[in-house]
């Protein structure tokens, strides 16, 4: 019974994170483009702009839902249902920190600690790509249906070098299961060297390529630019959602944004070190604590000495105390276990997702031919040749 | 527990294993035998064989019919007209026919099958992990394994062969 309890706990809580983060992305995606591109970004409703996302679902909730006339309807409805449900999986079985002991309770910080983890992140963003051909073919319409086309031929092309630099990882740790790579990334070389994937000793540089791969195709993978061809606006419209509006686009956005997380958590653990820090133990616990006293010192002084608006004067000494507060938080003895190892695993997870973002603010699109070419003559033979390599390497023992 | 999930996605196998013989457009047909797969590969999950049923999962499902769809997508076949007239034989005889082929391999089951003995184990399997497989795959069945490989790669060169003559 106790299972059921805890596991219920779980769920709930990692769903309303999950789903709210989701919707805060394409905030802070907005916010971050538009300051490399020297905008403002939202910033009308809510204090800068924070209470947007809830703005745009409300929005998207009460839009008209238009059925075009030419569609097949059933697909029409299956398309997006499909592209969410498998995009929104996978985080079942991303771990989030250790085990921890919360009042008698011992769990682990995941849902479900599966054998077969990282095959189960596959197998859902390879049955995600039925969302997307599906919703391009049931439109009937011709961009429509390039898009899906486009976006099914980039998503199977890359995800051979993606697995290929996932088995890479696999080899070395021998196990499929991401709480028991992480648990063996957990240790440090000297005292002082984290072993991260791509630190670890000789194999190091080869994890590291690897590592690069597996984020090029990332981002082919989640059709976002540089390989954002499925939606090239300039040729396609939207591509495989034009004929969608409302919710149903909201779930092929949610969609994206969800398999995005998925990879990043993915990368995070099989090359990052998931939750183990970047300094041992007794320092690691303070790095969280200063860095959120920072910020909300930082923001205590621009909100009390000089706000630049009115409104800064109000917002930013409520965000400064609340960010004081959660660093101090790090400090507290049951809240600790929690938090720490959440903070390292979300800072190294945030980083990767914050490099899809300045990348798609810096970066054009790659040409349809450039795309495929890049996949079949460059990743593939690459990221073959690494595993040869790392699989001798593990093979004569290091 | 898993008799009860046996049962649903056993169901769902077999619906959609139907449905995948009377849809007449293709794309339908198509997700109904993703449908099949996707339920098998519940069943191996009941059986304790969860790298078989996310490979299951991953080729079959996420790679070889995606390839199906895209194909069909691409040269757009719509749904395939009604036959007008259905062969006499094929009517008079298919429906006895068909039974007497499912009562026979029940009666074939029922005699190799000792009465006594459970027929499904769950969680049971013993060769169903990644390790296991690839011992499996590379101690006792190397011959076989390599085998296989040549011919896939005959495949390989004979699909070049076949798309050059088009070019």
């Amino acid at each position: 019974m106790n299972f059921y309890i805890v596991t219920l706990i779980k769920f709930g809580l990692v769903a309303f994170v999950f789903l709210t983060a989701l919707a805060y992305l394409q905030w802070i995606e907005r916010k971050v483009i538009a300051h490399v591109q020297v905008r403002v970004g939202p910033n009308r409703v809510g204090p800068h702009g924070l209470l947007q996302p809830l703005v745009d679902t409300i929005k998207l909730l009460t839009k008209e839902d238009v059925l075009p006339g030419q569609v097949n309807k059933f697909f029409y409805f299956l398309a997006p249902i499909l592209s969410v449900s498998c995009a929104l999986v996978g985080i079942a079985v991303i771990p989030f920190g250790p085990k921890i002991n919360i009042f008698g309770v011992e769990t682990y910080m995941q849902l479900t600690d599966l054998n077969i983890g990282v095959l189960v992140l596959l197998a859902g963003s390879g049955l995600g790509v039925y969302g997307i051909a599906i919703a391009g073919w049931a439109s009937n319409n011709k961009y429509a249906l390039l898009g899906g086309l486009r976006a099914s031929a980039q998503m199977i092309s890359y995800e051979l070098p993606m697995a290929l630099s996932i088995a890479i990882p696999l080899l070395v740790y021998n196990s499929l299961s991401m709480r028991e790579i992480v648990e063996a990334q957990n240790h440090f070389y000297f005292g002082f060297i984290p072993a991260w994937g791509i630190f670890q000793g000789i194999l190091g540089p080869f994890l590291f390529l690897a590592f690069i791969i597996f984020m090029i195709c990332a981002f082919a993978e989640t059709n976002r630019i540089p390989f954002d061809l499925p939606e090239a606006e300039n040729e396609l419209v939207a591509g495989f959602h034009t004929e969608y509006a409302s919710m149903k686009f909201a779930a092929f956005f949610m969609a994206e944004y969800a398999n995005m997380v998925n990879i990043c958590c993915l990368g995070t653990h099989l090359f990052l070190g998931g939750w183990v820090p970047l300094f041992p133990s007794p320092y690691s616990d303070f790095v969280p604590v200063a860095l959120f006293v920072a910020a909300g010192g930082f923001c205590l002084y621009h909100g009390l000495v000089n706000p630049r608006i009115k409104m800064d004067g109000y917002t930013l000494p409520v965000f400064g105390v609340a960010f004081i507060g959660f660093g101090l938080a790090h400090l507290a003895p049951v809240l600790k276990d929690v938090l720490v190892p959440l903070f390292w695993f979300l800072s190294k997870a945030g980083f990767l997702l914050f490099l899809y973002i300045w990348v798609r603010a810096t970066l054009p699109r790659f040409r349809y031919d450039q795309l495929m070419d890049f996949a079949w003559i460059k990743m593939f033979p690459a990221s073959i040749v690494l595993l040869f390599i790392v699989g001798l390497l593990v093979a004569l023992g290091f | 527990m898993d008799a009860l999930l046996f049962g649903i996605f056993a169901t769902i196998a077999i619906i959609c294993a139907i449905s995948m013989v009377l849809q007449r457009h293709p794309v339908s047909s198509a997700l109904s035998l993703i449908g099949v797969m996707g339920s098998l590969a519940i069943l191996y999950l009941l059986l304790g064989a969860p790298f078989i049923a996310a490979a299951q999962l991953i080729v079959y499902a996420g790679a070889i019919m995606v390839l199906f769809v895209f194909v069909i997508m691409l040269l757009n076949a719509g749904a395939e007209p009604k036959p007008i007239r259905q062969s006499f034989l094929a009517r008079a005889l298919g429906v006895p026919l068909g039974v007497a082929l499912l009562g026979l391999l029940g009666y074939l089951i029922q005699k190799t099958v000792p009465p006594d003995s459970v027929m499904v184990r769950f969680a049971d399997a013993k060769v169903g992990s990644a390790q296991d497989v690839g011992r499996a795959l590379f101690t006792q069945y190397l011959l076989p394994f390599e085998v296989t490989s040549v011919l896939v790669l005959i495949a390989i060169l004979g699909a070049v062969v076949l798309a050059r003559k088009e070019l």
